[in-house]
């Protein structure tokens, strides 16, 4: 579980997010939405303790996020898997090397990973495509090379940050496939995006900010208020 | 043991994607390891040389003209004894001299055989009552026709203190002043390959790598830079002063009066030296280019 309480967040004088409130149980699935600037991506430097709040608390699993000591960081961060709109692979190793990468980095063992990789690259549907490099494999399958990577360590929250923001409607949806099979296999799964189309289609809870506040917090929402475009 | 293996390996291949800058750092450690090498190769032999000296302190050594016979300077040992405020003074022939020298050289000695003929003087050894009177009995000595040369330490040595500390001074500025500038190469060096790999260090962070794992290579890389900066200032100058040692030890002897420090204590501090050194500048330059990533 995902708990904001009364968090507010300053860059200079200026308000990331101000005095948000929210609580995201486990194996939801939740669109994060808003204008450019609103805070949306504060929210996850937040959860990923990549900046601390100024006012209030983040509390995931029980744990205060913002009281945690620096050695705890690496920890923290293993439990949330993380996807970006520019999927971050590193150019030179394979899709297979960049997904192993994120088990090295845990000090998984070799039989791990040989049982570990292969699972999440069929889960994507790139069994096929373990040996080619980032630059052979089109947009949405390196999107999808680096959903495999954030899942490989079983975290139990996926988060995504505008994940189809470089993809064409139907390969976008091709991922929105992924993300949701992953949620219904009980991974919380908690997504920024501006895509209408996707969050209109997918009826699931929505959280609208605005100036670094929640003016909407509706379940199975609208990319709008009631649905208007 | 897999993490630590991945750290040298990942190191080994910093060093090889970054080879001219590498070799830039290792290029300078090892300069300036030469320049501790050589300050710290000629202070040991100065210091042999005072200390040589010093056991001669209270003695005056009266050298004798090759042509004195072993007759002649037993009864110049007599009249000697005669002048004033001389406590003792003993004859010493050119082979009672090599024996001595031999015997201060210890397991070295053996240097000594291959010297082709004695160069050692006869001499007379005079030792004063007190200090204060070895410079009127020197003027004394210096008139006897078989005097060749009279020697006579505590100018000497104060000579050697003095020189001595100034090179100790010279060396120590010029060492800190290298110091620094390999600390900065060192820093350089290693910053560059942080920037190849921001990327690479971002993505492991929002994994969860610890911060070992993240600085490990870097680290590993630093310190591997100073250990092949120190292994090459080792052969180098443990190459040089061997050469020294073997052309010069003959000219030392009769110059000095003093054999040159052995090869083997040269080299075996100068291991532990260079190594501590290089490893700890390559370690505090690394994490001098790391500070950024030392926080979360
Ligand atoms: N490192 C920073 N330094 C200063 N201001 C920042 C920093 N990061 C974010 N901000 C400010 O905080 C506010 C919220 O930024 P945030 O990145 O959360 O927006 P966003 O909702 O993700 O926008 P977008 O949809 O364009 O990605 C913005 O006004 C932004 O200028
Ligand atoms: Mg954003």
């Amino acid at each position: 579980m995902i708990e904001f309480k009364g968090v507010t967040k300053k860059y200079g004088n200026n308000f990331a997010v101000k005095g948000l409130d929210f609580a995201i149980e486990d194996g939801e699935f939740v669109f994060i939405v808003g204008p450019s600037g609103a805070g949306k991506s504060t929210i996850i430097k937040l959860i990923m303790k990549e900046v601390d709040p100024d006012k209030g608390a983040i509390v995931i699993d029980g744990r205060e996020v913002t009281r945690l000591p620096n050695r705890f960081i690496p920890e923290h961060r293993r439990k949330v898997g993380i996807v970006f709109q520019d999927c971050r692979l590193l150019p030179k190793k394979t899709a297979y090397e960049n997904i192993k990468f994120a088990m090295d980095i845990v000090h998984a063992s070799k039989r791990k990973i040989k049982r570990q990789v292969p699972k999440v690259l069929t889960l994507v549907g790139l069994e096929d495509k373990g040996n080619y490099y980032p630059h052979q494999l089109s947009a949405g399958e390196q999107q999808r090379v680096a959903i495999a990577r954030a899942l490989v360590n079983s975290p139990s929250v996926l988060i995504a940050d505008e994940p189809t923001g470089n993809l064409d409607p139907e390969t976008a949806w091709g991922i929105m496939e992924i993300l949701e099979r992953i949620n219904e296999k009980g991974t919380t799964v908690l997504m920024v995006t501006h895509a209408k189309e996707i969050v209109n289609r997918m009826n699931k809870r929505v959280i609208d900010l605005r100036d670094g506040r929640i003016v909407r917090d509706e379940e199975e929402g609208a990319y709008k208020k009631d649905g208007r475009i | 043991m897999g993490a630590f293996s991945y750290t040298v390996r990942q190191a080994f291949s910093q060093i090889g994607r970054n080879k001219n800058m590498s070799s830039a750092s290792i290029f300078s450690i090892t300069a300036m390891l030469l320049v501790v090498g050589l300050f710290f190769s000629i202070m040991v032999n100065v210091n042999l040389m005072a200390k040589n000296a010093e056991d001669q302190f209270d003695t005056i050594s009266v050298y004798l003209k090759d042509t004195v016979t072993a007759e002649q300077g037993m009864e110049l040992a007599e009249q000697i004894k005669m002048i004033e405020n001389v406590a003792d003074a003993q004859y010493l022939s050119k082979d009672d001299a090599m024996a001595i020298m031999k015997e201060r050289w210890g397991e070295n000695g053996y240097l000594l055989d291959g010297v082709p003929s004695n160069p050692l003087p006869a001499s007379v050894e005079v030792t004063a009552v007190a200090l204060e009177d070895e410079d009127k009995i020197v003027q004394e000595l210096n008139k006897f026709d078989a005097v060749d040369e009279v020697r006579f330490y505590r100018d000497a040595i104060e000579k050697v203190m003095t020189i001595s500390g100034y090179i100790q001074k010279g060396a120590l500025a010029i060492i800190i002043i290298l110091l620094i500038v390999s600390l900065i190469v060192v820093a350089n060096t290693v910053k560059l390959t942080v920037h190849a790999r921001e990327e690479e260090i971002h993505i492991m962070k929002y994994v969860g790598a610890t911060n070992w794992f993240v600085r490990g290579p870097f680290f590993v890389e630093g310190i591997l830079i100073g250990l092949i900066s120190s292994i090459l200032a080792v052969v180098i100058v443990g190459f040089a002063y061997y050469k020294f040692t073997e052309l010069f030890t003959p000219r030392f002897l009769i110059l000095f009066n003093s054999g040159m420090v052995p090869f083997d204590f040269i080299i075996q501090n100068l291991i532990i030296i260079f190594v501590a050194l290089g490893v700890c500048i390559g370690a505090l330059g690394s994490i001098l280019s790391m500070r950024r990533f030392l926080d979360a």
